[in-house]
């Protein structure tokens, strides 16, 4: 699948590695900035608070 | 005639192949990269199109299998995001909070006298925030280092714990007050700031400032209990019927440090207070300086 994402990029082979880097690092930062906030709402390791909803 | 010239025309044929695919002769080398490079094009195309064609089945494994490895590297990636980047958005959204809180107060941030009255009378307690998430006050305990201060902030959702440290229990009194002032903060994560609980030892001081001054709590004990057991909450923790005459500090963190079956809670009792005109406790002066100048 990576193999041929990175196959059809368009553009030589420098231009090819540059634009899978950045697509790799834009998927890091949207992971980090959106979707593990969310995701943490559901980790019950973080609950620090006693009685459920006080 | 014709018969010779056709078999070195071939003869040409055949050695021609053999002699592109040995890879770059001298006089190709010499006549310019410009054909080498299309040459190197053209016999890398004929590889890719020389692959063998893959059957469904093995696609399906492959992209299941490249599926797989992701997911598990975004596991990963959320663990380190969780454990250790957290921790660093936190403690500088907190430090924040804590340099703006203190910027707005007014009062000298040097000790008073050692001899100056000690005896301020009854404490004087502030009004609850009325918005969730207003920092209200600072929380400093020179167990978990000289220069720990965080910001006390109104509620204990997610939206305060995370970012802003310690949060108090709006079912709890203020600080000062008779009954509990309870608190809940992280032991793991999103700044970390109850990482230390355990290590507090009867008699240790924690500090809650406000507006209206300084709040003296010493450490008593602590206990380990079920999430459930919303009764250290209480005004006398754990006795539902008891009138408070106390004014108790409960702090509720993680419990243990990489988990969250049991909850750790620790009490302490109010033993003083100073009125922000009289300057910070000693003990804490230094750092209540260094918070103001920001």
């Amino acid at each position: 699948m990576y193999g041929w994402i990175f196959r059809n990029l368009p553009g030589p082979l420098w231009f090819r590695i540059i634009t899978s880097v950045l697509f790799l690092v834009a998927a890091v930062l949207l992971l980090m900035q959106f979707v593990f906030p969310w995701l943490s709402q559901f980790n019950p390791l973080n609950d620090s608070t006693i009685g459920g909803g006080v | 005639m014709t018969q010779p010239l056709n078999f070195s025309q071939e003869t040409r044929v055949v050695q021609s192949p053999g002699h592109v695919e040995t890879g770059v002769g001298v006089d190709e080398l010499l006549s310019g990269n410009e054909k080498v490079r299309n040459q190197r094009k053209r016999a890398a195309r004929r590889q890719r199109e020389q692959r063998p064609k893959q059957g469904f089945f093995r696609t399906l494994v492959q992209v299941l299998g490249e599926l797989l490895i992701t997911c598990g590297v975004i596991l990963l990636l959320f663990v380190v995001w969780e454990l250790w980047w957290t921790n660093i958005e936190a403690n500088s959204a907190q430090q924040a909070a804590v340099s703006e809180f203190s910027q707005d107060l007014q009062g000298p941030v040097t000790p008073a006298a050692p001899h100056a009255p000690a005896d301020f009378g009854e404490p004087k307690v502030m009004g609850a925030p009325e918005a969730p998430s207003t920092v209200f006050g600072v929380v400093y305990i020179p167990r978990f280092g000289a220069n720990y201060s965080r910001p006390l902030v109104e509620g204990v959702g997610t939206a305060q714990l995370d970012t802003l440290g310690l949060g108090r229990y709006d079912s709890s009194t203020m600080p000062g007050g008779v009954g509990n002032f309870a608190i809940a903060g992280h032991r793991q994560t999103h700044g970390a700031v109850l990482d230390a609980i355990h290590t507090l030892v009867p008699g240790d001081k924690i500090y809650a400032q406000t507006k209206d001054g300084y709040y003296t709590y010493v450490f008593r004990n602590n206990q380990i209990v079920l999430p459930t057991r919303a009764d250290v909450l209480l005004p006398v923790p754990t006795q539902p019927d008891a009138k408070p005459t106390e004014r108790f500090l409960t702090m509720t963190s993680c419990n243990p440090r990489f988990g969250a079956e049991e909850r750790i809670i620790a009490y302490s009792v109010l033993e003083s207070w100073q009125p922000a005109s009289a300057g910070p406790p000693a003990a804490i002066a230094a750092q209540v300086a260094a918070n103001q100048k920001g």
